[in-house]
């Protein structure tokens, strides 16, 4: 925990009306803008001192970012949706109900009731190191302090470790790659769409940075496909805290069953890496296979293939063993 | 109480101030040095005392709170709960984690719960803010959840209390028969660190049934 230093530097702070005002201060303000969405994961950044932005860019006052839509292929989530708002709404509940119930599992009720999903798959890692202002890789410097034999590392990296071992705490983020989400990113006038996997970073690409957002970009919406709707969309989480905690490991596995085979299938796991994890050789190794314990196990073993877990984290290998298989197994809970 | 100071205190009310008003001026004299204190320590006066660039400066807004609206000079980055406590001088809420993790600075925001500390003051313009000391009615009837965590004896140190008992005011607005479990979940974004959530939750009980007019 950070030295408690409750007042916030000088920022300027701008409360535009529009996206169209919002992407015109990014571009004008660059790499000194901050985005400010629900403010939750802003807010510690600030007060620690970590980070000190000049400019800081409130997006609250933008209702048409907060938008859930049907489209005519899907369900459109604006990127200032509350989390409660994805949880409570009937479209994704009949729809995508892993998606809410992914949401649900974030976070604390009153996070939920502020927090955004665009903060929630845009949110930094939870690293102690880099967030209490080590100059760590992450931070611009040459070291990673978490990873060292001495280093405290329960929380971190078991996969696709490179320099960095902070891991990627967001809990809709899986759900929104199993589900082929596509991000729609503007930055001035262009608008850019990418999909889920390639929205998120890691640290081989740009250590500095979770998601392939860049100063002057701003996330306008995620559009989830009908593709998988009404699939059959697994996702658990463990934690320390049943209340409220980050994901020690989670995983989002999308399957289309036909006639008991598995036609098609996604599995996806966040908490162990840099980024959330598509575990493609699980889902080519058990794709044309029966929907049965035998899959499920074989599917759990194929999962932990070339993890390299640090010190302290080992038991995240079993958990994430156990959470592949279980997601195949099992029926989705939702509730 | 030594001789003197009660010679002392008596003099003053015979001089027309009453002891009460005297107490009460030494509280307030040595409040104003302790929140100046609070904020201006460490290099906080440094920051504050720097050249404020062009928008950075305090801005007269306009917030309302348990339905009345305050004229408050505010800097963009000041958070909600030290606008409430140390700008209105509304210190029902209280600051514990200020990291959003606690919730003992809960209020509500237009009905919703939120994190005081995590809620800049300025995004909270033109919205109806709701603290501790806007549940009493008019009459001095207390809202059902203080009445229950009176009746309940809900808390031991109770400086998680404002937060508990705000967070339960919203709950019950959605839910008048809430179970144990829904406000075990409801309210699992407060701590309690005298660990009462038995008797807490007990109070929600209470205090719906209340609500209900059980």
């Amino acid at each position: 925990m950070a030295v408690i230093r409750d007042v916030i530097p000088q920022l300027e702070l701008f409360q535009p009306g529009t996206a169209d005002d919002a992407l015109a201060l990014l571009s004008e303000h660059g790499s000194d803008a901050w985005v400010f969405a629900g403010g939750l994961d802003t807010l510690d950044w600030f007060k620690d001192r970590v980070k000190r932005p000049k400019v800081v860019v409130d997006l609250g006052g933008i209702d048409s970012l907060r938008e859930i839509r049907t489209t005519a292929d899907g369900i459109e989530i604006g990127a200032m949706a509350r989390l409660i708002d994805v949880v409570n709404n009937a479209d994704i509940k009949a729809q995508f109900p892993a998606l809410a119930f992914a949401a649900k599992s974030a976070a604390s009720p009153q996070i939920r009731n502020v927090g955004t999903i665009g903060g929630n798959i845009g949110q930094d890692t939870r690293c102690w190191y880099y967030r209490d202002g080590w100059t760590c890789y992450r931070a611009g410097g040459n070291i990673c302090y978490a990873s060292p034999p001495t280093a405290m590392n329960r929380e971190h990296c078991i996969l696709g470790a490179s320099r960095c071992v902070a891991v990627n705490p967001s809990d809709t983020a899986p759900v929104l790659v199993a589900l082929e989400a596509e991000m729609v990113i503007r930055r001035g006038s262009s608008e850019r769409v990418i999909p889920a996997d390639e929205f998120f970073v890691g640290p081989e690409i740009d250590i500095e940075r979770m998601t392939a957002l860049e100063p002057g970009d701003l996330l306008m919406s995620i559009r989830i496909p009908s593709k998988w709707a009404g699939a059959r969309v697994y996702f658990e989480k463990v934690r320390d805290r049943d209340s409220w905690d980050f994901p020690i490991v989670n995983v989002a596995t999308a399957i289309k069953e036909t006639g008991g085979s598995i036609e098609d299938v996604r599995v996806v796991v966040n908490g162990v890496a840099p980024t959330p994890v598509r575990l493609t050789a699980v889902e080519s190794a058990i794709i044309g296979e029966s929907l049965n314990e035998q899959t499920a196990e074989q599917a759990g073993n194929v999962s932990i293939q070339g993890v390299a877990p640090l010190t302290h984290n080992g038991f995240k290998v079993n958990l994430m063993k156990n959470l592949v298989k279980r997601s195949i197994r099992d029926e989705p809970m939702n509730a | 109480m030594s001789q003197e100071i009660i010679e002392l205190t008596e003099e003053t009310a015979q001089q027309g101030v009453s002891r009460r008003g005297f107490i009460k001026g030494a509280i307030a004299a040595s409040a104003a040095v302790s929140s100046s204190n609070y904020l201006f320590r460490a290099n906080g006066g440094a920051l504050l005392a720097q050249s404020a660039a062009a928008g950075a400066v305090e801005r007269l807004i306009t917030v309302n709170v348990n339905g009345r609206s305050r004229r408050v000079q505010v800097p963009p980055m000041e958070t909600l709960s030290t606008t409430l406590r140390y700008t209105m001088g509304l210190t029902g809420t209280k600051i514990g984690c200020d990291r959003a993790e606690c919730g003992a600075c809960t209020v509500l925001v237009d009905g919703v719960s939120h994190y005081a500390c995590s809620t800049l003051t300025h995004t909270v313009r033109g919205r109806e803010v709701t603290t501790i000391e806007g549940l009493e009615g008019e009459d001095g009837t207390l809202h059902p959840m203080q009445q229950a965590v009176l009746e309940e004896q809900g808390f031991q140190c109770a400086f998680c209390m404002s937060g508990f008992i705000m967070n339960t005011v919203a709950l019950l607005n959605e839910n008048q028969s809430p179970t144990r479990k829904d406000a075990a979940e409801w309210l699992s974004g407060n701590l309690c660190r005298c660990a009462d959530y038995d008797k807490i939750l007990t109070s929600v009980e209470r205090a719906a049934a209340i609500t209900r007019g059980a």
